[in-house]
This record gives structure tokens, sequence and C-alpha cells, in this order.
């Protein structure tokens, strides 16, 4: 049996140059299945927001196509706006609205009828443990309580894409990790999910595939695990139980002290951990606990941007390119 | 917790040649913005309802009781007569245009205008919601202000036909005016400057309080430049039966001022000046 695997999301050529002259976007090709769960990531100003805004209509571009669903935003715009669902990076609540109206509003303007809006304003504001607070204004709620309301009222027309900027930040790590198994959820229901975060454990934790936008380009795009097992070293903290002055030297291994209980070792990707515990046993060294210095993508996300691995980058984009060329990619 | 698929009574599964019912969603879309827009000049009546019955009792004592007693007639009726029906196109005017620049200045300020932008709702259709509001609120305090004037003194419509369609057409070209600020405003100075500099100085010269036949020949000619004018007398005309204006000319001037500030903002919206980066 055949069957298709739409793009939910295509971008051809994406660029934008601000009034100023700034070029946020100099030329993206991005490309989005359906039912993915897609981390678009970047340091601060690196244009993901205009891309987003682009995408939403919120920004006018000023080069190149863009597709959601296979609707050309310039030629049906009401018909690709009906498809997404945004949580912008900034708080752009009324907020002098009472919570439950915001969400049947909302819903209103996808042409939802308003009984059925009421239904699912309920709905959606229980997912988000905010139906108790329904009959407040907006502007009584906490900071991680509107990133929620947020997320409720981008679900509630039930968008097929669903664009979510940077929607944890600010928000205590228990409610974060409620808000994770939320989108996962709605993404087991077939939703495809594009995420910027600056939690790259995060986007680690939640995302099968990845793209990292750098200066308007992109310098990265593939697979999570394609894209963390490019990492060639890990460092790894180990606490002591007993307190050293120096260094200790272990062959084949760099080791710098932290301070008089912890010491730092790069783990090339190829040497394993096995032998390095031989070595520390050689220096009768005795280990309280481990842990990795930072998380995996956060490092290789540290080393792309600074190091500006750009031959590696123009093989990916050229394998962009090539996926975007077939508009519908068939499966066996 | 699973969610439903998309709303796909209002389009299929991506392929792009079923859209989505767009008349539907504007249909539903205008009423959520009117419903939203009306219950907001509710919310806050204190702010929107109360403040022109307060201000044109004022004009009604001192213009009208106190001043008016000692003119005696113009244009055939009694002072007081005379000025009711401008002061009630006044509130109507700055109530209206006040009522959407707030609105969509607020909206665009606090960045939650963005809620329609992203919606499939199209830019005539928030137009068509923005001045709902601003009509729905100009109506309200007319009809407040008329029930004010009744106080001081006799009115009888003469022509309520036309003085319907005068108030809500204005209530309309108000409205319009107040989003096209809106839309360039980038601060609360430039949602001040217009009613202070411009809207003010015009309804105050436009007839309000007194038959421009007072006027030097020169000084009428320069007043029937001011588009209030027009308004103010079609009005008076619809009350009263007298007017310093052919009733056609006034009807031809507010339509005119209608479609071409209509066309405008739209051309605006679509462009995206003022709301889109």
């Amino acid at each position: 049996m055949r069957y298709v695997v739409l793009k939910a999301l295509t971008l051809k050529n994406l660029r934008k140059v601000y009034r100023d002259s700034i070029v946020a976007l100099s030329g993206i090709d991005l490309s989005v299945k359906e039912g993915d769960f897609f981390a678009l990531l970047g340091p601060n100003g690196a244009g993901k927001t205009t891309a987003i805004g682009i995408i939403t209509s919120l920004v006018n571009k000023t080069s190149g196509t863009v597709s959601v669903f296979g609707h050309n935003i310039d030629k049906e715009p009401e018909a690709a706006k009906a498809c997404i669902g945004i949580v912008p990076q900034e708080v752009n609540l009324n907020l002098f609205e009472r919570n439950k109206d915001i969400l049947i509003n909302q819903a209103g303007y996808y042409g939802v009828p308003r009984e059925e809006a009421k239904r699912r304003a309920e709905k959606y504001l229980k997912a988000v443990h905010l139906w108790e607070r329904r009959n407040d204004i907006a502007r009584n709620l906490s900071g991680g309580m509107k990133r929620r309301l947020m997320i409720a009222r981008a679900l509630v027309h039930e968008p097929r894409l669903l664009i979510l900027d940077e929607p944890t930040a600010g928000v205590d790590i228990e409610i974060r990790r409620s808000m994770w198994e939320l989108m996962r959820k709605i993404n087991d229901g077939g939703m495809t999910i594009i995420l910027t975060t600056h939690y790259l454990e995060e986007a680690e934790s939640l995302c099968r595939n990845i793209a990292i936008i750098d200066e308007g380009r992109l310098i990265e795009n593939d697979t999570m695990v394609s894209v963390v097992s490019k990492l060639q070293n890990e460092v790894f903290v180990l606490t002591l139980t007993e307190p050293i002055k120096e260094a200790p030297i272990l062959e084949g291994y760099t080791v710098r002290l932290r301070n008089n209980q912890e010491i730092e070792v790069e783990v090339a990707k190829e040497q394993g951990l096995n032998g390095l515990f031989e070595e520390i046993s050689k220096k009768s060294l005795y280990i309280s606990s481990m842990r990795s210095r930072s998380n995996r993508l956060e490092e290789l996300f540290i080393r792309l941007v600074e190091n500006k691995n750009f031959e590696a980058t123009a093989s990916n984009e050229l394998k962009v390119k090539n996926i975007i060329n077939s508009d519908k990619e068939e499966l066996n | 917790m699973s969610v439903d698929r998309p709303y796909e009574s209002n389009f299929t599964n991506g392929e792009s040649s079923d859209g989505p019912d767009l008349f539907s969603i504007n249909l539903v879309g205008l009423l959520t913005i009117v419903r939203r827009e009306v219950r907001r000049v509710l919310r806050i009546w204190v702010q929107t309802i109360v403040p022109p019955a307060i201000t044109m009792t004022l004009y009604f004592i001192i213009f009208g009781s106190l001043i008016g007693s000692r003119i005696g007639e113009m244009g055939g009726v009694p002072y007081t007569t005379f000025i009711a029906p401008g002061l009630i196109m006044m509130s109507v005017i700055t109530n209206s245009f006040g009522n959407v620049v707030s609105s969509f200045f607020s909206g665009k300020l606090q960045q939650h205008l963005e809620e329609m932008l992203v919606s499939p709702l199209a830019h005539t259709t928030i137009i068509l919601g923005y001045i709902a509001g601003g009509v729905v609120r100009g109506l309200a305090v007319a009809l407040l202000v008329t029930l004010v004037a009744s106080f001081f003194t006799e009115l009888n419509i003469a022509h309520p036909m036309i003085t319907i369609s005068v108030v809500i057409l204005t209530a309309i070209v108000f409205s319009l005016a107040g989003l096209l600020n809106a839309i360039f405003a980038n601060s609360f100075d430039d949602i001040s400057i217009i009613p202070t500099f411009v809207l003010a100085p015009l309804t105050y010269l436009g007839g309000v309080f007194f038959s421009i036949s007072l006027l030097s020949p020169f000084w009428q000619k320069v007043a029937l430049a001011n588009p209030i004018l027009y308004m103010v007398n079609a009005f008076r005309y619809g009350m009263l039966g007298s007017s310093d204006i052919t009733l056609s000319t006034a009807f031809t001037i507010i339509l005119f001022l209608l479609f071409g500030l209509f066309g405008l903002t739209l051309f605006l919206l679509r462009r995206g000046i003022g709301i889109r980066s």
C-alpha cells in the first residue's frame, strides 16, 4: 500500500531584509513533515522569530515562498492561516478580558460556532490547569499561567500545525514538565508541532527533527538522533569521595580540576567509559557521582554556532533542497 | 488527553482545491468581534457612556438655558432646540471615533490584535467588526444625549428615516477615521493629537452652535470645506426640518467619505502598514 506524507510546512529560499538593511533571513530552505515534532533553534537574533512571523503573516517577507499543508501563504492566505496555531514569544493576551472569553473569541476568529467554542474553551482550560481561573481577567494571572493560557488559546481552534515560540520561558520546572506532557499528547494526536526554545534539554527530549538557524542561515537540519551523534566529545564531571590538590593524569584523557573534589574529563565518542574507569582505578581515585557537564544538544549547539561549521552545513542544505524539490514524499 | 482533528468542517486535509468555508468563518468571526466590542463598551460604561451624558448636560445648561435664553431664536426655532441636533451629532462623532481608536490601538499596544491578524479572517471582516463597535457606542450615546436634550427642550423628529440614516452613516465615517488614526498611531500622544487638534475644531466650527448664514460670504465658503458641517446640517434637517445645506449634497459628501475611508483602511491593512513589520 502506498500512502502520502504531506509537508506541514515548506519554506523555499525565504528571505527577509528589514528597512534598516538588517538581513534577518538570507534564503532559508526548510520542510517539516506532517505529524513531526520539530525543533527550530538558534541564538537570539538568529531569525527564528522572523521566520515564524512570516509563516503566520505578521511579518512581510522580502522574497521566497511559504506553504502550509500545500497552501501557499500568498495565494491562499486564509487556508494557510486556518491550519496554524501560534504561541508567540511575547505575552500578547488582552489583559482585561476574562480567560474563558479569550479562548471563545479566538475560536470565533477561526469560524468555530459559539457553543462549540465554549465546549473547547473548557476542554483546553482544563488541559492547562486554568479552568478554576476561567472568570479571572488575564492581567491577574502569573507569568507562567499567562503562557499556559496562550497555549490553550493556540489549541482552541484545533490547528494542524502548532508553532510554539519559547512557550516555557519563565515557567517553573514542574509546570514545564506538565506542559511537555501536554505537547507530547497533542503531537501523538496527530498535530504537527514546531518548537523554538532556549531549553535545549526540552528540544532534545521532545523533538524528532531539528534545524538550527544562525545569522539568518540554516546551519543544521537533520534528525535529532543524527545531530546529537555528531558530537565527537562529551565532558563528564566526576565527584570524588576524597579531596585532591591537583588534576590527576589519566592516560588518553584531558582532565581539568574544577575544585578540590570535582574533575572534568573529556571523553571522545570512540573511547567509551570503560577505559576511563580503568584509568581512574589505577590512580586509586573513588567516584561518588558522575554527570554530563551539559546537555549534549547544548554542547553541539554552542559548537555549531561558535565555530560556524559551514562545511557540514553546505551538505545539509543541499540535502534539504533535494527534499524540498519533491513537495510530497511518497513512501512504500 | 487526545486532541480532536482540526475543525474539518471548515477545511479538508490540506488539499489546496478544497479551501476553508470562508463565508462561515467570516460570519462567525464578525459576530465574535462585534460581541467583544459591544461587551467592551458596556464593561467600561463609566468611561464610554456616562462622560458624554454629563458633558452634554453641561452644554445644555450653559449654552441652552443660560446663554440660549438671551439669544432667542436661530433658524426659526429656540436656540436650545437649534443646538440639540448639533450636540447629539457632536457626541456621536467623538464617541464613535474614540471607541475605535482606543480599542484598536490598545490591541496594537498589548499585541492581542495579532489574534485576529494570524486568523483566516478577511481584513474587511475586521474593519466591519470595529465599525460595529463604534456605531453601537455612538448610537448608545446619541440616545442618552437625546434623552438629556428632552429635559431642556421639546424635540420633534421631522424626518425619522433621514435622522437615523445620517446618525448611522456619521458613526460609520468616524469609526473608520478612528481606525485610520489607530493604524498610524505608535503612542498615546498619536491617538490624542487628531481628536484635540483636528476633530474638536472641525466639530465646533461645523455648525453645532450657529448657522453658517451668520458668517460673512468668505467664511461661509471656508466653512463648506468642513465635512462635519454637512453631517450636522443633514441631522438637523432630519430633526427640525431646516438646514443650511441641501440634503443631497450632504449625503453625497458623507457617502464619499465613507467609501473613501473604507477603501483607504482596507488598503492599509492589506499592505500591513502600521500592523506588520
